[in-house]
């Protein structure tokens, strides 16, 4: 009992990150119709700024929330820079724009700061934390916590700021938003500079686990792209609880079935999403898009 | 109060034939329509004539290229055959794949296994590698029916993800991470070839077979229907075409495509292991397709020589970060060609066709 | 004065022409029709106006050029736009649409009293505001779609077929409410319309438009008086 509690709470705290850079691919999508594949390494990216800003002696909340500010210009900048040019086109070629970014920022990480693994501070405490016979690790519980404040604050973001509003408005209608007076185009761009942020987040809670290194966010990419699948593109609130199944199902299933150990734990991962995918298209909290004929 | 009405141009209500001074004269149209006709014969013929200078190009490169040369370009023959492959699926049908490297693999490993368990002729391995995937892709497409878009490209990515572990799961057929080591065939019936050279005409052959089948099954009734089907699923559907059918059956189709590519891959490099069949081959071919032009046979050629060639490229402008250049040449060119060299082409034809028919009427 | 004046207004969709060389006016506090059949140009007159195409030729709004600007800045000079098809944001509530008319604008002092107004215009809008507008009748969308436009506060209103597709009643109601706005708020109205007889008894101006040009204009009673527009548009 106490190893199933233990291993459904780092599920959790894994399936958290995941969760994270789910809901960030998701803000994206929405925005713009577009799976980012670069988001992933934007938010490696950030941790490596995080990283240099840490190196240069700043403590460690004020690199966390001057990475989160610099990210969030980058984001707007990538969009306004890199993305809008092709923002016309076929979203087969902004996919590819977003692999050449993909590729780039992969490369330049490399470049900068080497291959080589650099470990990644964590804020929370070293101590594990017991609550009776089972004993948590603080840092995971520290990610959860993170996570669900992230989703709150974008919660109340959508939901009850006018610019929030304006962003959903600009993501279902541009044609009518652009008649209301909203500027479509710099929606998408905080849609983005948005999805840098809660990227970047996700990087600094992740780098602890899985040291720092350029590659370090492609794996923890295709867990997202599950998390979001299977709890469907069109909901971000599905995206952070998609991601918390992957992460929790992941873990219990490397722990309690044998024959599958770490070798094949992603297959499973990865045929589970094909079971609720063709049994549930649009994924489990999905909206249904109804098109008028 | 004055009754102030002005009236411009024709009187409302006014014959709408002769309003616009349309020509009504039908010698005219039907001379206009033999006219198209002939420049559409001879397109054709100029296009035949462009296709046999490029085969005979083709052949002629062995005697000129190095064997790395010649190995390079056999690689582009091979990317081309599974470029048109995903370009049936996704650019003529818009289904979307990201996992046709799964594809790729499954049609290496079944002549690899195939030649290296039962020591099957290799000649044999190919059309029952595209046999395989076919079978394989139309099961796929199967559930894939359901699944739309995006939901679609993330299902066959997961597949392209589970391949390598699966591959490396059944060690005992598939040698595990080791891979299967293969030999490269001969020249048959004693011809003058080394096995490189061999093995260039061989997939140059089997290159335009299928460039062959595929252009006839996409101009035809079974290609129209194909891309009725992604512009208005709907009213393609209430126009008699099967869609579920169809659909299944042009994913496998293109997954055999892809099989018999990647059956050549693996007797061109004599050798399979899982990690070649990467996620990122999967992507590559995306952008293999994208680059060369969606719903473009030709584009299949264009984008086959942009994959083998440019990464090199990258390479040689800078040893530190080539993958940041080749990043930095994928953004840019989908900046000048976003429709694809093969979409490009085609505009500045058609550009350079108005502006021709322009200064002939102007004479 | 005019507030809104167009001159040789072009426009193409890829290589077509749609629009070739259209001039019109809006007087302030006037009622201005555009008729004409389908595929006219009506709306893409409408478009043109709003930035969201292409075009040549020159528009002037309150003496200003905005021909060239992107939608969003004419929109924001208090012009107001409820498209054909009405444009409403499905996925939200009315009050949330009701809400975006208002973005545009720089002064949002009194939008309580706003949402009022246009809530004691439409009063059925009021019941549903925490409906999603996708679950609105078309009358209640096209309703929206107006209350909307006057949450600008606009200066100039463009409806594009407001009658399309909707029962006669309901059609005299939006009318109605326009009549009520140009009248008590001097809102002026640019109003496209395939419904010739009830434009012409709303607009004190007309023009008439044909395959993308104006083939007459006059004040809208002697066009509601004149034969051939009675022959081909009134129908009687």
């Amino acid at each position: 009992m106490e190893t199933f509690i233990q291993q459904v709470v780092s599920g959790l705290a894994t399936g958290g990150i995941y969760g994270s850079v789910a809901l960030a691919l998701v803000m994206i999508y929405q925005a713009t119709d577009v799976v980012n594949f670069a988001q992933g390494e934007m938010a490696m990216f950030s941790t490596y700024l995080a990283w240099t800003l840490l190196q240069a002696g700043l403590p460690y909340w004020a690199a966390f929330f001057l990475t989160v500010a610099i990210s969030f210009a980058g984001g707007l900048l990538i969009e306004r820079v890199i993305v809008r040019p092709v923002e016309q086109a076929p979203v087969l070629t902004i996919v590819i724009v977003c692999i050449g970014l993909l590729v780039i920022l992969n490369s330049v990480a490399g470049w900068i700061y080497s291959y080589i693994q650099k470990p990644f501070p964590s804020p929370f405490p070293q101590t594990p934390i017991h609550a009776g016979a089972i004993v948590f690790g603080a840092h995971d519980i520290g990610v959860i916590a993170v996570t669900l404040v992230v989703l709150a604050f974008l919660y109340v973001f959508f939901r009850y700021t006018t610019l929030g509003l304006a962003m959903r408005a600009a993501a279902q209608n541009p044609i009518s938003s652009r008649l209301v007076g909203i500027r479509v185009g710099w929606m998408l761009a905080l849609g983005w500079a948005l999805a840098a942020a809660i990227g970047a987040v996700a990087g600094m809670m992740v780098a602890p686990i899985v040291f720092l290194d350029p590659t370090m966010m492609s794996g923890i990419l295709i867990y997202a792209f599950a998390s979001a699948t299977l709890g469907g593109f069109t909901s971000p609130g599905g995206a952070v609880l998609g991601g918390l199944l992957v992460g929790v199902t992941e873990n219990l299933v490397g722990t309690y079935v044998p024959f599958i150990g770490t070798e094949l734990k992603l297959t499973v991962a990865l045929a589970m999403i094909l079971v609720v995918l063709v049994v549930k298209p649009s994924g489990l909290f999905g909206r249904v898009v109804v098109r008028r004929v | 109060m004055d009754r102030q009405i002005t009236r411009q141009g024709p009187v409302p209500g006014a014959d709408a034939a002769t309003r616009d001074g349309a020509p009504l004269d039908p010698t005219g149209s039907a001379r206009a329509a033999a006219g198209i006709a002939t420049t559409r014969a001879r397109g054709d013929a100029s296009r035949l004539a462009a296709l046999l200078v490029l085969v005979a190009v083709a052949c002629a490169l062995p005697l000129v290229l190095s064997n790395f040369r010649l190995f390079q370009f056999t690689q582009v023959f091979i990317y081309a055959i599974a470029l048109l492959g995903l370009n049936i699926l996704t650019g003529y049908n818009g289904q979307i794949s990201l996992g046709h490297g799964a594809f790729y693999a499954v049609g290496a490993y079944t002549t690899a296994i195939m030649i290296d368990q039962w020591n099957v002729d290799y000649g044999w391995t190919i059309p029952v590698a595209g046999l395989v995937c076919f079978v394989a892709g139309f099961l796929f497409g199967i559930p894939a029916l359901r699944l739309e878009g995006l939901y679609l490209a993330l299902a066959t990515f997961a597949l392209a993800l589970a391949v390598p572990q699966i591959l490396k799961y059944f060690e005992h057929w598939t040698g595990g991470s080791q891979g299967i080591v293969l030999s490269k065939p001969d020249a048959p019936w004693s011809l003058p070839l080394s096995a490189d050279q061999w093995l260039y005409f061989l997939t140059l052959a089997v290159l335009l077979l299928l460039f062959g089948l595929g252009w006839n099954l996409l101009r035809g009734r079974t290609g129209r229907a194909i891309v009725a089907i992604r512009d208005h699923p709907i009213a393609a559907e209430a126009m008699g075409i099967n869609k579920a059918l169809y659909k299944s059956l042009t994913f496998g189709v293109s997954a055999a495509y892809v099989g018999v590519a990647g059956a050549l891959s693996a007797l061109v490099i004599a050798f399979v292991a899982p990690d070649a069949f990467n996620v990122f081959l999967s992507i590559t071919f995306l952008v293999g397709i994208v680059i060369g032009g969606l719903a473009s046979v030709s584009g299949a050629l264009w984008g086959a020589l942009f994959i083998q060639f440019v990464p090199n490229w990258a390479q040689d402008i800078s040893k530190a970060a080539p993958w940041a250049i080749y990043g930095v040449f994928l953004i840019l060119f989908m900046y000048v060609m976003p429709r694809g060299i093969a979409g490009s082409l085609r505009l500045g034809w058609a550009r350079l066709a108005r502006a021709r028919r322009g200064t002939r009427s102007e004479r | 004065m005019a507030l809104l004046e167009v001159e040789h207004l072009e426009a193409q969709y890829g290589w077509t022409k749609v629009l070739h060389g259209v001039s019109f006016a809006v007087e302030d506090g006037g009622i201005t029709t555009i008729l004409g059949a389908n595929g006219a140009g009506k709306t893409t007159t409408l478009r043109a106006v709003c930035g969201m195409l292409r075009t040549a030729g020159t528009v002037r709004f309150d003496g200003r050029r905005i021909d060239g600007k992107a939608t969003e800045d004419i929109v924001r000079l208090g012009i107001a736009h409820a498209p054909e098809g009405r444009g409403t944001f499905v996925q939200l509530t009315v009050e949330e649409n009701l809400r975006l008319g208002a973005y545009g604008r720089r002064d949002l002092r009194d939008l309580a009293r706003d949402y009022d107004r246009v809530y004691q215009l439409f009063p059925v809008l009021a019941q549903r505001r925490h409906q999603t507008a996708g679950t609105l009748s078309g009358g209640e969308q096209q309703m929206l779609a107006v209350a909307r436009a006057l949450m600008l506060r606009p200066r100039l209103l463009l409806l594009d077929e407001p009658s399309l597709g909707l029962a006669p009643l309901v059609v005299r109601e939006i009318f109605r409410v326009v009549r009520t706005i140009n009248r008590e708020e001097r809102v002026s109205v640019l109003l496209v319309e395939q419904n010739a007889a009830m434009a012409l008894s709303l607009a004190d101006h007309a023009y008439l438009v044909e395959t993308g040009r104006v083939v007459m204009s006059g004040a809208a009673a002697d066009l509601r008086r004149d034969d051939a527009v009675r022959r081909s548009y009134l129908g009687y």
